[in-house]
């Protein structure tokens, strides 16, 4: 297929269908209605189902119920409405329900603004939902990558049995940029007869399937939770995924940053490079799991004095950035939490200041 | 000598956890029956609640999601939007379907979502210990009513059956009770109807129960059979309250 150009919200809904999810449910929130006025019509030319729920909460455990039929669902939100639908995160989690849920980040707390952000980042990797439960959070940072990242986590929500998150910031679902898709629709899996409540006689079965998250007995709960922790550390093992840029060379800092702002670092990175100075930029593509082993490596490197983590929000990410180099080297956080995207020449300045002052000079 | 009267095949042979003078275990058997005869064991889902009945897949033998407190009619839309030839139902307390959940029922209950609740009005939530539901009765006692049901504070219990019969969507609302032979075959006939229109793809169908705690209430299962008579059936009465056939076809209202 030819490339098109397209808004990110619509690229996301053609993504979803592309993939073989016919089934949406939503309820409108800014910045992201478009995939729920995009998918009205274009769900119905392709036999699939479309419903606007009554609420993100409703919505979530419409999702439930489907997912617990066995079929591909997904449902897109915005950071009050992902709020509103974590209990069902957690539920869904928590009975092992494939299923892709897409936030489209905008400020907060509270009603916030309808700008631009990635204040959800803890939220997304670490406080989903009650009880000991992850998302594999995924981070695209351009139109066609979020159609491909939306293509990629059904089939990856199936392997691990579990929600994944596509973690956009604003500007992602409201971008036009040229994206390309496969031409033809990806068919669902058929592994799910093993657990999805989908009809004995669907599946040709004699025994029932129990979709649920409820274990009384101590002995019981914690055995489930470990198959969990297990799932979760094998995402960890398997599932890492990371663009570095500029880091061949021998750099004297390192940016890290996912999303929109990731872009605007790499301008930075390009613009410091003529002025010689040499940066280094890890972009997360996975926020659950984390790029640890890469960044910890990268900010070990001889000539970097320093790390810099630069995001949409008041300093989320830069915990696991500090983590990941685990003292090695000083971790700064530069960002803005507003809605307004930092522009080159301020983080160039933060750069420039990083690297002039003394915390960096060992 | 052949047997008349059997376990029905959808019902497990499971000793019961609910305490003595429940009413769950009666509607559950009526649920199991009705699978039963409708034959539809193998393309039936049920949705069980958060409350006493959450282990109701403990006993009644086809495929179940367990739903999160009150969001069964939502789960059931899930189910039913993308899989329509599966029979569903959800099984909800009063708690689950009249207090955190009311939300969720009206709207799939507008939507006309083809699926069944059986909605279990005991008065009380059972589960936590007895604490007062939207459907306690006026002056009635509870761990968090101590002196009774103040109405002017917390208001009238809730007829749920009334409430979406006011709804402009056609539907199958009716009340039963179990609390005596004479009422269970009723409330068997009615269980069945509800069943019958989802699978003819009628409309939402909903059966409320109007049912026993005897250990909240603080009475003995005879007692509590006297109190549901005497104090809920004069407020919550039986019968239909709404049939799909009742309805008008064509309301005068539509956008231009
Ligand atoms: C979100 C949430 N809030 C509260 C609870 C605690 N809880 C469990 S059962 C229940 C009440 C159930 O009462 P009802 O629906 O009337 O069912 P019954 O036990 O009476 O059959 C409550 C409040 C919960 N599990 N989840
Ligand atoms: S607590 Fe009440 S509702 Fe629960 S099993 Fe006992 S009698 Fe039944
Ligand atoms: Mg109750």
């Amino acid at each position: 297929m030819p490339k098109v150009l397209m808004k990110g919200n619509e690229a996301i809904a053609e993504a979803a269908i592309r993939a073989g999810c016919l089934n949406y449910f939503a309820y409108p929130i800014t910045p992201q209605s478009e995939v729920a006025e995009y998918l009205c019509w274009r769900m119905p030319e392709v036999n699939g189902v479309f419903l606007q729920g009554e609420s993100e909460v409703a919505v979530a455990y419409m999702i439930f119920g489907a997912a617990g039929a066995g079929v591909r669902v997904f449902t897109t939100s915005s950071s009050p409405g992902i709020s509103l639908m974590s209990e069902g995160i957690s539920y869904l989690c928590g009975a092992e329900l494939p299923a892709v849920f897409v936030n489209i980040m905008r400020g907060g707390p509270g009603l916030g603004g309808i700008l631009p952000s990635q204040a959800d980042y803890l939220q997304a990797t670490k406080g989903i939902g009650h009880g000991d439960c992850r998302l594999l959070v995924m981070a695209p940072a351009s139109v066609q990558e979020a159609a491909e990242m939306v293509m990629q986590a059904f089939p990856l929500a199936e392997k691990y049995r579990n929600p994944v998150m596509i973690l956009g910031d604003g500007l992602i679902g409201q971008m036009m940029e040229p994206v390309e898709f496969p031409d033809h629709l990806r068919s669902e899996p058929s592994n799910k007869d093993s657990w999805a409540s989908n009809g004995m006689d669907h599946r040709k079965s004699k025994t029932r399937n129990l979709v649920r998250s409820l274990y009384l007995n101590a002995t019981l709960l914690n055995d489930h939770n470990m198959d969990l922790r297990a799932k979760y550390e094998r995402m960890k093992a398997e599932e890492v995924r990371y663009e570095d840029y500029n880091t061949d060379g021998d750099y004297q800092a390192l940016i890290v940053s996912y999303g929109t702002m990731s872009r605007v670092c790499k301008t930075a990175v390009n613009t410091l490079k003529e002025q010689g100075i040499e940066v280094g930029l890890i972009r997360p593509q996975t926020l659950f799991p984390f790029p640890e082993a890469a960044i910890r490596q990268a900010a070990r490197k001889e000539s970097c004095r320093a790390v810099l983590s630069v995001e949409m929000s008041m300093g989320q990410m830069v915990e696991d950035v500090e983590r990941s180099v685990r003292g090695a080297r000083p971790v700064q956080w530069y960002g803005k939490c507003g809605g307004e995207v930092p522009t080159p020449e301020e983080i160039i300045e933060v750069v420039t200041a990083t690297l002039a002052s003394d915390d960096s000079r060992r | 000598m052949a047997k008349t009267f059997q376990r029905p095949q959808a019902l497990f042979d499971q000793p019961t956890h609910y305490c003595p003078g429940c009413t769950h275990g009666v509607i559950h058997r009526l649920v199991a029956e009705t699978i039963d005869e409708l034959g539809i064991r193998g393309r039936t889902v049920g949705i069980a609640p958060v409350g006493c009945a959450v282990l109701a897949y403990n006993y009644i033998d086809c495929d179940f999601q367990e739903a999160a407190h009150g969001r069964a009619p939502a789960m059931a839309t899930g189910i039913k939007r993308v899989r329509p030839d599966l029979m569903v139902f959800t099984y909800q307390g009063d708690g689950d379907l009249a207090s955190i959940g009311m939300g969720e029922i009206i709207h799939a209950a507008n939507r006309g979502e083809k699926f069944t609740t059986i909605f279990v009005n005991n008065a009380i939530y059972g589960m936590t210990g007895g604490q007062m539901a939207p459907t306690t009765m006026p002056n009635q006692r509870s761990s968090t009513s101590p002196f009774g049901r103040k109405t002017e504070e917390v208001g009238m219990p809730i007829r749920v059956a009334e409430l979406l019969s006011a709804l402009v969507t056609p539907a199958y609302i009716t009340r039963q009770t179990v609390i005596r032979p004479k009422y269970i075959q009723k409330a068997k006939k009615a269980i069945l109807k509800a069943f019958t229109y989802q699978m003819e793809k009628r409309c939402f169908s909903l059966v409320e129960v109007v049912s026993t705690c005897p250990t909240n209430w603080g009475m003995t299962p005879p007692e509590a059979i006297q109190w549901t008579e005497d104090v809920m059936l004069p407020y919550y009465p039986l019968g239909d309250v709404k049939t799909p056939d009742a309805e008008p076809k064509e309301m005068p209202c539509k956008a231009k």
